[in-house]
């Protein structure tokens, strides 16, 4: 990165500051307690489609996700987290192998909750750092407040793609036509929230109750961009060591780097953790969004 | 071989056998889902483009193309005469160069990219000069600051210049448009 380009980002990073100052506002104010858990790991979460990057025989975290959750089942009922994480081969407009994540959890919650809290840190900061309830994005006035759409990702597919991935669910196709059907249609002038994930893409989430076929998970889409990701978070042991073996063997059969299971996160679930929700928002994309910039590295001081 | 994750702007992959350089690049991710790879590229043989998306397990083959810098010798028949850099002879046809054919001039330097040992793509320097041998006067009564007449070059090649151009005076033109950019004396 030149001399000239560090100097041409300032205005971004005095806002990123003051992003960053407004959230810990928000939540500390909420009764939230601010953590840091290890960046270094000795293991890191097992995800189909997420490489950690290892450093010493040991791994650059690419969530502080089962660090936070291990916290909460110990009785830290609210709390939450702003740090690096790493994601191996992951560069491109929207991504940097190094990024910053925004995660927080509650005890006593699901996913409804957590989107209560997003909605609120979502106003808050337009208030606080736009001084209103809207933002132009390249090119597109967003509405940020107060009409958020949430749409069943089922019925999403039906309606963009021509199919039921609930009904019965195919990997390749789920992703490449999220990506080039659904996404590219979804409203553009507010906040979007895709609900209810087939449960095969449900990643830590539980299963809603009643309708085993999807999964409580919901994903935020403002300008296009996908924001936050959030779980009613999974926290039957036996389905999570389940949900890891699979996925395992599934990175083994692709060829992928194999990790060991967090046992120490599983031992954790099987003492017994209350209901809780949680979220992970990519702060860099939160920055664009705000400063109205096309690419992740106009948001971060240096991208490597 | 190459895999997925060496994609990026400028590089030159072959698929099914023949030579793309990728001109455009994007990584898209779902969130917990696989990668995306998406390119637009350009086919080194017929110049036309396309835009394919690609999975992780995907490998591209490196294509045999060679880049070579040559001097412009001398038109021999059909063909055009450059010498490399060890004095080589190589003939390059008239079809490989397209319209560059007008602009070349003795000893000009230029970039040649090779597939498999034949030349597929030649680059000019980016701006010629080159005279006007014929052209009619221009109406002085017309102000108009975009109206543009023939003129005929050096390499008997017509290209449209602005009125106030006359016979003789020398023009630079953009090999890459072939477009007259402005007038040199």
């Amino acid at each position: 990165m030149t001399h000239d380009s560090i100097s041409k980002m300032k205005s971004a990073l005095v806002m990123r500051s003051r992003i960053i100052q407004a959230i810990r506002d928000f939540f500390v104010d909420r009764g939230f307690l601010e953590i840091e858990t290890p960046v270094r790991i000795p293991v890191p979460a097992l995800e189909l489609h997420i490489d950690a990057i290892s450093s010493d025989g040991h791994f650059l975290r690419t969530s502080p996700e089962l660090h936070m959750k291990r916290l909460l089942a110990a009785g830290y009922d609210r709390i939450f987290q702003i740090g690096p994480c790493f994601r191996r081969g992951e560069k491109g407009r929207l991504h940097n192998p190094e990024f910053t994540m925004l995660e927080w959890y509650r005890l006593n919650a699901d996913y409804n909750d957590i989107l209560v809290d997003t909605k609120m840190l979502v106003a808050f900061l337009a208030e606080k750092i736009l001084g209103g309830a809207s933002v132009v994005f390249q090119g597109r006035k967003i509405e940020l407040m107060p009409l958020w759409e949430c749409i069943p990702v089922d019925d999403a597919f039906v309606l963009h793609a021509g199919w039921s991935p609930v009904k019965r669910f195919d990997a390749d196709r789920f992703d490449m036509d999220l990506l080039e059907k659904v996404e590219p249609n979804l409203p553009s002038d507010r906040p979007v929230v895709l609900m209810d994930y087939p449960a095969e893409a449900a990643a830590l989430a539980r299963r809603k109750p009643g309708r085993p076929e999807v999964a409580e998970r919901w994903e935020l889409y403002i300008g296009g961009m996908e924001l936050v990701n959030a779980f009613s978070e999974l926290t039957d042991p036996v389905e999570q060591r389940k949900r890891f073996e699979e996925c395992a063997e599934e990175r083994r059969k692709a060829g992928r780097d194999v990790y060991r299971l967090d046992e120490e996160f599983l031992q954790s679930l099987e003492k017994g953790m209350a209901p809780s929700g949680g979220a992970a928002l990519g702060l860099d994309r939160l920055v664009m969004l705000l400063t109205d910039s096309a690419e992740i590295n106009e948001v971060r001081s240096f991208c490597h | 071989m190459y895999s997925v994750g060496d994609l990026r702007k400028g590089l030159k992959v072959e698929i099914e056998g023949v030579p793309y350089v990728i001109t455009e690049f994007s990584f898209l991710k779902p969130g917990k889902g696989q990668a995306v790879y998406t390119c637009r590229l350009k086919n080194l043989l017929t110049g036309s483009a396309m835009t394919k998306s690609y999975r992780s397990n995907e490998a591209f083959g490196e294509p045999n193309v060679e880049e070579k810098h040559l001097r412009y010798s001398y038109k021999e028949g059909e063909d055009f005469v450059f010498v490399d850099e060890n004095y080589e002879q190589i003939n390059i046809s008239a079809e490989i160069l397209g319209d560059s054919k007008y602009f070349l001039s003795e000893d000009m330097p230029v970039d040649a990219l090779f597939f498999n040992g034949q030349a597929i793509e030649l680059t000019l320097p980016f701006f010629v000069e080159k005279k006007v041998i014929q052209t009619d006067p221009g109406n002085r009564g017309n102000t108009a600051t975009n109206v543009m007449k023939p003129a005929k070059i050096e390499g008997d090649y017509e290209i449209p210049v602005p009125l106030f151009v006359k016979e003789g005076d020398v023009i630079r033109i953009d090999t890459r448009t072939s477009e007259y950019v402005d007038r040199v004396k």
